[in-house]
Parts: structure tokens; C-alpha cells; sequence
């Protein structure tokens, strides 16, 4: 089975979830093909483990992003049984212009791939899980964190080709850079506020611990509403991001349906509430009930003192 | 010209979903609504035909039950609503076919739809109708205006949050936006009880869809997980800090 693998990039970097993306193609036996998009991350993906070949396609029209144009200059270089994403916003839009390009189904969000090909992925939010079996030629886009990243001890074959494209999208002004803070659908931990924050000089409190842990800022629709400060890149939730990082920490956040349609796939939950009978605390694997006001700073001490053991 | 909007009935997010052997049971579905992204793109539909589009059709694909969602679009004043009525489950490929087809009837260059339908999550239909038609292709949108002739757009880019500006033919899929969502007055719900929603086969759109690639094997519920653990008060910080390194191992 021939397999590519659309690489995602972070800035000029190589996303990790590539190799993870890799990790699961090796997993069905197939030979390796990754793109690079632009060039972008190419020298880093030619040592990823598995991989048989790197193809930088390059040309002017990657300089900005415009999904259709991007999906055009790749689709010619996707012509595999299955070509792989990541589930990022980008990656589903590339997976989905370039399965319509070449008039195959997309399947997107997989949380397993397995021989067959079989997939299976959560719909409606995560309270339901789906598992199909697909027909090749198809595209699949993986969540990350499904699958453990293949090792990067790899020297694949590079090669480089030109493709032009029309873009048609024109960016004016940027309005609020990305990049400076981590992203909660990248981040593997991450702590979210809610109303019960107060107000959103409070939040501050939260960044102080993410950056012990290396971990995004996220927040409840609540809270983003509330509050002009809380930007609506920060909502995790049916309207916000759906997230699954290994740890998430609800401070003040009451636990809607809406807001768990977001997080409860997360690995493991830890939920701070004044109210004992918080919905929150019904998904949480560890719930205290305490104020944000007394257990933050105790969390605070806590993880400087446990992480600079 | 006339804007085009895809809405998609979905169990409201309110409602329970479970499954019965293996499969999702509709039955339990105690109300269906639009989509929450489409409600969004609609929104804006409205706000360009305020600011000079001839008019407004909500598009739909799916089984009888969905023209539902079409009359709640217009009782908010969608002008004119196609069904595309089809009963089986479709991958992707072919709900895509079947709503391009249906656009093009309608001549609109500009299409709105939502990021992600509720109940798929899936994010697949905007991006491939806009490569299906060969259309500009903007993603999750929170804003999209008329300046001077050309569409203005605010968009969530890979490089971050971003004014951009295009032409259309172009198809923009919407995130949850700043503006206020209208709600349906009495009159208009009782206009759009009057409107007559237009009813095509796939065959009426000169599609014949084929077989779907992806067959459904089974829906299940989540694993359960393990009971949590909740502790009292703050002295419990210590307690719970320990036990995200010993026992979750994620710090
Ligand atoms: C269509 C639709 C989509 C939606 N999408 C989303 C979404 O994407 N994401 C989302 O989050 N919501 C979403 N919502 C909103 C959701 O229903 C809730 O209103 C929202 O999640 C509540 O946010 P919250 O928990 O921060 O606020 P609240 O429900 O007000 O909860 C605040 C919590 O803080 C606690 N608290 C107060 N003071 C303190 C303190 N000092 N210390 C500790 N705890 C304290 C309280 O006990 C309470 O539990 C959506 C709703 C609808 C209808
Ligand atoms: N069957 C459908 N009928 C009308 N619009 C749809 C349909 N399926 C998807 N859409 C539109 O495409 C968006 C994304 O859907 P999806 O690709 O399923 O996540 C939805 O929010 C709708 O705007």
C-alpha cells in the first residue's frame, strides 16, 4: 500500500504530530511518502523513522495559506491508496479538497486506524464513538496524540519539485498573531478557567501554572462571553476546540454538556470547584473541592517544588 | 447574485445521543435543530442580503425529517429552501456531490456553511464542495462583509487570526462569530410555515451517487472510565499533585 503523509508545520518547523502520523502508517504496513508543503520542516522529516521518501512541493503559492490552492498544487503528488493528516483545522481542509479532488471519501478525526482499512473515530462530540471500514483510495486525518510518534532515526531520499497554483485570498492585516502563546488543540496539558474565575486579571493565575507544566491556557464559553480579554481561541467546547491532551485542569468551570463535548476525551481530568455538586466533578478523575483563590497557589507551590526534584 | 447557505439538522446539543445495539438510536433524539456553525453562516447570510444580495437559499441533503430545519431558516428569512432528499447514509464524497450539484442550480457564488456539523465533527463538506465547484475556499470564518465590490473575511489561519479579502465564486465555512444570532418573530413563522421548500432527488440533480465507499460497522458508547477520586479543601493540593505523578504519569 502506498501511504503519503501530508506533513504539518509549526511556523518553520516540523509539527510533532508528523511522526506520529508516520507511527500509524507503519502500523498498517504501508511504504512512506511524506509532502512537505512549501518545504517547510523537510530536513526534519527526512529522519523520521519508516519514511522511503520526502517530497518538497514547493512554489509561490505556499507563502500564504489558501486551502484550495494548496490542495492543487499537492493532489498531483497524493495519488497513494491513503494519504494522512493531521486533524488540525488545516490538515482537515487539505484532506477533504484534495479526497474531492480526486473524488474519494474523507474520514476525519481518526483516533485508530487499523488493516482493512477499518477507523474509527468519535462523532457527536465524543459521546459517541463510529468505527467504519473504508475502501482505498481514501484520505484519513488523525488526531493527535492517538499514536506514538515513530523515532527520528531515519535518512529518507529528498526531492523537490515546483507547482504553481492560483491563490485567490488576499490577507489585509493580521489581527492577532499566533505562535506567542500555545495553542490549546496543540498543547498536551492544559488548564482552563471559567466564570467562577471572577474576572479576567485572574486568569493570570492560570498562566503561572501553565507555565510550569509547559501547558495552554484554555477557558469556557463563559468565560470568553464574560469577558473581551478571553479571546475565542481560547474556548474549549461544542463551539470552542475539542481537545485531548493527557492532563486537563477545570478551574471554576461548572462542567456543561457543552464544555465536556469538548474535553472528556482528555486522558486525565482534574476539576477545581467551590461546589461540591459541580457537574465537573461527575467526568473528573481527581476533583477537589476548594477555591480557585486557596488551590491555585497550592498547586502552584506544589509543582515547583515536585518539578525542580 | 444571490447567496447560498448549507444547513444541516442535527440532534440539538442539548439532546441526549445514546446508542441501541449498535447503532445511533434517532428515536431517543428528543429534539433536532440546526447545526450550532450553521446558525452562524445563516446569520451572515442574512447580513449580506441586508447589505445588497438579491436573496438568500438554505440547502439541506438528508432524510425527510430535515426539511424541518430548512422552514426554521426561513422563519429567520432564508428566501428560498431546497431538500435534497435522500433516506441512506452517504460518505463524504457523495453529500458533497449531491450539495455542489444543488449550488449550481441555484448559481450562487457565494456558499456558507458551518466548520463542523455537529454530529459528524467531521469538517469535510465546505473545503471539498469548494474544490468540487472550483471555488475559493476561505475556513473558519467568525465575519464576512462586502468592501467595495470584494468579500472581506476574518479568519482563523494557520499563522493566526487574520483579515483577508477575496472574490467570489467563493465558499467560506463559519466558526462561532461575534454577532448577536436573530431569533424567529411570530411573523416570521408563520410566513415560513407558508413557504414552499423545493424537493429534488439526487437524480433531479442528474447525480447517481453510486455506492458509498465507507460501510459503518458499529457505533458504541465511550468506555466508562474509572470513578474519580474527589477530595475536600486544599490541604488535598499535595495529594492529588503526587497522584498525577505516580499514578497518571503526566507530569
Ligand atoms: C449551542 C451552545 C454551545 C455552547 N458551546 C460551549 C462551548 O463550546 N464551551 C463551553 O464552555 N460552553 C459552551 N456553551 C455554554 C455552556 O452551556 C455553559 O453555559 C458554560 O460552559 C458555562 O461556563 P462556566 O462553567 O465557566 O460557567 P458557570 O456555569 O457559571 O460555572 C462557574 C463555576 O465556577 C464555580 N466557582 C465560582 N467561584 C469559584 C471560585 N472562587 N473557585 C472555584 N470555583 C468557583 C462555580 O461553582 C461554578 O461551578 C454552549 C451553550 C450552547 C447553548
Ligand atoms: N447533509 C448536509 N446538508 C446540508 N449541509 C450540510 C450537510 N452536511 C454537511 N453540511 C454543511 O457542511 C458543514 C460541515 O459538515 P461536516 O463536513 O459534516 O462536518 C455543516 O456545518 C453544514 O453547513
Amino acid at each position: 500500500m502506498e501511504v503519503i503523509v501530508i506533513s504539518e508545520s509549526n511556523g518553520d518547523l516540523l509539527h510533532p504530530v508528523t511522526a506520529q502520523l508516520v507511527g500509524a502508517s507503519s502500523s498498517l504496513g504501508g511504504n512512506i511518502t511524506i509532502l512537505c508543503p512549501g518545504g517547510k520542516g523537510l530536513s526534519e522529516a527526512a529522519e523520521i523513522s519508516g519514511v522511503s521518501k520526502v517530497i518538497s512541493v514547493e512554489g509561490d503559492c505556499f507563502q500564504s495559506y489558501d486551502s484550495n490552492a494548496w490542495s492543487k498544487a499537492l493532489a498531483p503528488h497524493a495519488e497513494g491508496d491513503l494519504v494522512l493528516t493531521s486533524s488540525s483545522s488545516t490538515g482537515r481542509e487539505l484532506a477533504s479538497s484534495i479526497a474531492a479532488i480526486r473524488g474519494i471519501p474523507v474520514l476525519q478525526d481518526a483516533t485508530n486506524i487499523s488493516e482493512g482499512i477499518v477507523v474509527s473515530r468519535p462523532i457527536y462530540s465524543g459521546k459517541v464513538i463510529e468505527t467504519s471500514s473504508v475502501k482505498i483510495p481514501c484520505v484519513i486525518t488523525l488526531r493527535a496524540n492517538s499514536y506514538e510518534a515513530s523515532e527520528s532515526s531515519g535518512k529518507a531520499e529528498i526531492s523537490t519539485v515546483n507547482q504553481t497554483a492560483d491563490v485567490t485570498i488576499s490577507i489585509r492585516k493580521a489581527l492577532e498573531r499566533a505562535g506567542e502563546k500555545i495553542d490549546v488543540s496543540e498543547a498536551d496539558i492544559i488548564i482552563s478557567g471559567g466564570r467562577g474565575m471572577g474576572e479576567p486579571s485572574n486568569f493570570s493565575n492560570l498562566e503561572e501554572v501553565a507555565d510550569l507544566l509547559g501547558a495552554a491556557v484554555g477557558a469556557s464559553r463563559a468565560a470568553v462571553d464574560t469577558w473581551d480579554e478571553i479571546p475565542h481561541s481560547m474556548q474549549v467546547g461544542q463551539t470552542g476546540k475539542t481537545v485531548t491532551p493527557s492532563l486537563y485542569i477545570a478551574v471554576g468551570i461548572s462542567g456543561a454538556i457543552q464544555h465536556l463535548a469538548g474535553m472528556r476525551t482528555s486522558k486525565y481530568i482534574v476539576a477545581i470547584n467551590k461546589d461540591p455538586e459541580a457537574p465537573i466533578f461527575g467526568v473528573a478523575d481527581y476533583g477537589v473541592v476548594a477555591t480557585w483563590e486557596e488551590a491555585l497557589p497550592a498547586l502552584k507551590n506544589e509543582l515547583s517544588a515536585l518539578l525542580s526534584n | 447574485m444571490g447567496v447560498a447557505v448549507l444547513i444541516k439538522q442535527v440532534p440539538d446539543t442539548t439532546s441526549k445521543v445514546s446508542v441501541a445495539g449498535d447503532r445511533v438510536d434517532e428515536s431517543s433524539v428528543s429534539k433536532w435543530s440546526i447545526s450550532p456553525y450553521d446558525e452562524y453562516a445563516l446569520e451572515c447570510a442574512m447580513r449580506l442580503k441586508e447589505s445588497g444580495y438579491s436573496e438568500v437559499v438554505a440547502i439541506t441533503c438528508g432524510p425527510q425529517r430535515s426539511s424541518k430545519a430548512l422552514t426554521e431558516a426561513a422563519a429567520v428569512g432564508a428566501d428560498s429552501l431546497i431538500h435534497v432528499h435522500v433516506e441512506d447514509s452517504l460518505d463524504s464524497i457523495q453529500v458533497q456531490t449531491l450539495l455542489s450539484a444543488a449550488i449550481k442550480r441555484t448559481g450562487s457564488e457565494i456558499v456558507l456553511c458551518g466548520k463542523q456539523a455537529a454530529d459528524t465533527n467531521s469538517g469535510s463538506t465546505g473545503p471539498g464542495i469548494a474544490s468540487i465547484l472550483d471555488y475559493s475556499c476561505v475556513g473558519v470564518v467568525s465575519e464576512v462583509s462586502v468592501d467595495d465590490g470584494v468579500l472581506v473575511a476574518t479568519r482563523q489561519g494557520p499563522s493566526g487570526l487574520e483579515e483577508i479579502e477575496v472574490s467570489a465564486p467563493c465558499l467560506f465555512t463559519f466558526d462561532k462569530g461575534e454577532s448577536e444570532l436573530r431569533r424567529p418573530n411570530v411573523r416570521g413563522i408563520m410566513m415560513a410555515k407558508k413557504k414552499t421548500v423545493e424537493a429534488l432527488t439526487p437524480g433531479d440533480l442528474g447525480v447517481d451517487l453510486g455506492e458509498s465507499a465507507v460501510i459503518v460497522n458499529s457505533h458504541s458508547s465511550p468506555p466508562d472510565k474509572p470513578p474519580g477520586q474527589k477530595f475536600e479543601g486544599v490541604s488535598s493540593i499535595a495529594t492529588v499533585v503526587q497522584k498525577l505523578r505516580d499514578e497518571a504519569n503526566v507530569i
